[in-house]
């Protein structure tokens, strides 16, 4: 077997010369490595799309809010209506040290903003200045409620990015601009343009942040909250606290320390663990589809080379009896095979890598929908010893042509 | 003497068992102008199969300049109908999708020549035969009698011992089947090229020096015709 450079444009004389069998051949190699390729890239967007949605919203974190009791204790009958208060965030924070924050939130629905004559219809949330670790915002223009506008019940808020385009309609800073919410008159000093879509409380963009003292005086809601937002100490799951939060909890409450119901226990962890397992599971086809389309296009060309091979009897028998040995028809069938899949499958790359490029440029580069260098390379590792297998059975056969052969082409 | 064939037999064993060479003895010297002539199913062709090492035989012995030609593996017989047997066959047997010069080359590239050398080497061959304007032309572009020089040219290129030639004319009409075979008996004259003819045209048998005629397997009479009058309608041409 020689490896020089004669080999190799030996080979691409063949493979250049014969430029529709070539293409016939190598095409299911290419649309094998297309789809693995694409729908990797296209799983890797989908995942980044969604994941874009948890942005801005701390991972170990729960949320906390009161539901109707489900069983019957201390004289107490079951269905009982109760609430979170102040109270209870004081108490987790005395005594779940794992907690590096608990605040409470509280959310009124279906109030009307308004500027002179324009108006939006958005929702208030009360809030404390940590909450702000809890959901990050994105702010736009000016600040986000601080301490002392909770301390002072200062009447100041964050406006949603909605809600600013629908009041200013300019879109100029409205800092300092005082609008109307409901009957009272606050004044602006932020705007926040996260577009994270988990949020409590309603969506951000419809939202207005006001100090949550100032909420509280004007829903008259004394001590309850309608949420608590926790975020664990770093290193910390919220799973393994579930327990002790619902004990510190329910044991101030009346209620049964194993009724599980009465207080809902959001954990965020949980429900990224879960997203994670999906994607894993969707990974987990994709590379089963496309290594199966890889393999079904290596298999089409190992078909299509044995066919080709017995279409080249007299071409083959010619060599031998000018002198090729077994060998080198050997040689040249499996070289013509590889290089035929690795073109073939780089074109396949280059395509998906294209059409990839493509989606994201469609999407406005909302997620990257592309693959890594190392899949990359894999894959076209993965494609060479494919085209070796491929090439190998009818290597064999056009080894086994006899000179003898090529006379007998009549 | 160059080949020296004794008591060959050769076997088909595909379904009926044919038995198509039943002893042959045969001796060619170097520089000889030979034919074989015969009937169809007379063995003509394995023998010629035989000699030009593609086919192997069952009984006796073949040497090639000295050497025992039996039992070679696939490598070796390779590497011998490389370096000392040049075929010409009926069809021309060129790879359609290469170039005349390239088809002419082809020999040196499975002897490791390198591409400056055997380009060089293969345009001198083509330029001996009045077709270097055609080197660059595939096979289809080129008439069968042009397309046989190619073959000759790629026969010998590697300088054999023996040239090999399988109804050389087979294929070509009677003018150009004269060209051939004036260039055939050119190399022998003035190359002093061992050639061995296979036809079954008494015209083509005429040109040679020395015609063997083969029946049934078995080498029958050896005529010798140095003056060319073995056939009567050899003289001038070729009866198709």
């Amino acid at each position: 077997m020689r490896f020089d450079a004669d080999t190799y444009r030996e080979i691409a004389d063949s493979l250049l010369r014969n430029k529709r069998r070539s293409l016939l051949t190598g095409f299911g190699i290419f649309w094998g490595l297309f789809m693995l390729l694409f729908l990797i890239g296209g799983g890797n967007g989908l995942k980044d799309l969604l994941s874009k949605n948890f942005d801005g919203f701390a991972t170990n974190s729960i949320v906390l809010f009161a539901n109707e009791t489900t069983k019957p204790y201390k004289g107490f009958k079951e269905g009982r209506t109760w609430q979170l208060e102040y109270r209870d965030v004081d108490r987790l924070k005395e005594m779940v040290p794992e907690l590096e924050l608990v605040t409470p939130q509280l959310a009124s629905w279906g109030v009307k903003a308004t500027r002179d004559t324009r108006s939006a219809s958005c929702h208030t949330k009360g809030v404390e200045a940590v909450y702000s670790q809890v959901e990050t915002p994105v702010l736009k223009f000016g600040r986000y409620i601080n301490e002392v506008d909770v301390m002072q019940k200062r009447k100041v808020c964050v406006i949603g990015e909605h809600v600013w385009n629908e009041l200013f309609p300019g879109g100029e800073d409205p800092c300092g601009t005082y609008i109307c919410v409901g009957s009272i008159y606050y004044r602006v000093v932020g705007v926040d343009v996260s577009t994270s879509n988990i949020n409590m409380g309603g969506r951000s963009s419809d939202a207005i942040t006001v100090p949550i003292s100032v909420l509280r005086d004007v829903l008259n809601s004394g001590n309850s909250v309608g949420i608590i937002c926790a975020v664990g100490k770093s290193g910390v799951s919220m799973s393994d606290l579930e327990s002790r939060i619902r004990q510190v909890i329910n044991r101030q409450h009346f209620i049964d320390p194993s009724d599980k119901e009465a207080m809902m226990y959001l954990n965020m962890e949980a429900i990224f663990r879960i997203v994670d397992k999906l994607f894993r599971g969707v990974n987990f086809m994709i590379w089963l589809v496309g290594i199966g389309t890889l393999l079904a296009g290596a298999i089409g060309v190992s078909n299509i080379m044995l066919v080709v091979v017995r279409e080249r009897t007299v071409e083959i028998g010619i060599r031998r009896a000018i002198g090729a040995t077994p060998r080198d028809i050997l040689s040249q069938i499996i070289l013509e095979g590889i290089a035929l899949t690795v073109v073939a499958g780089a074109s396949g790359i280059v395509f998906s890598v294209f059409l990839l490029n493509l989606f994201e440029i469609i999407t406005k580069h909302q997620a990257a929908f592309q693959i890594h260098f190392g899949t990359a390379v894999i894959a076209l590792l993965l494609l060479t010893l494919l085209g070796i297998l491929a090439g190998i059975a009818p290597a064999y056969r056009a080894m086994h042509i006899k000179p003898v052969d090529a006379m007998r082409d009549e | 003497m160059l080949i020296e064939l004794k008591d060959i037999h050769k076997t088909y064993n595909k379904g009926q068992p044919l038995h198509v060479l039943k002893g042959v003895d045969l001796e060619i010297g170097q520089g000889e102008f030979v034919s074989i002539m015969g009937a169809s199913g007379s063995g003509k062709s394995t023998l010629l199969n035989i000699l030009g090492i593609l086919d192997n035989y069952d009984e006796g012995t073949y040497y090639l300049d000295g050497q025992l030609i039996k039992y070679l593996s696939e490598k070796e017989a390779a590497h011998y109908r490389n370096k000392m047997i040049g075929f010409v066959f009926q069809s021309f047997n060129l790879i359609s999708f290469k170039t005349a010069v390239e088809n002419v080359e082809l020999p040196l590239f499975y002897q490791g020549v390198g591409r400056k050398k055997r380009r060089e080497m293969a345009m001198e061959y083509l330029e001996r035969f009045g077709l270097a304007d055609w080197a660059l032309h595939y096979p289809n572009e080129m008439s069968g009698g042009q397309k046989q020089r190619v073959a000759i040219a790629r026969a010998l290129i590697t300088q054999p011992r023996i040239l090999l030639a399988d109804e050389p004319t087979g294929a070509l009409d009677s003018k150009t089947s004269v060209d051939v075979m004036e260039l055939l008996t050119k190399l022998y004259r003035e190359e002093k090229v061992t050639i061995i003819v296979v036809t079954h045209e008494s015209g083509v048998a005429n040109c040679t020096d020395k015609i063997i005629h083969i029946k049934d397997g078995i080498i029958g009479e050896t005529t010798l015709n140095e003056q060319h009058h073995a056939s009567v309608f050899g003289t001038d041409t070729i009866i198709k």
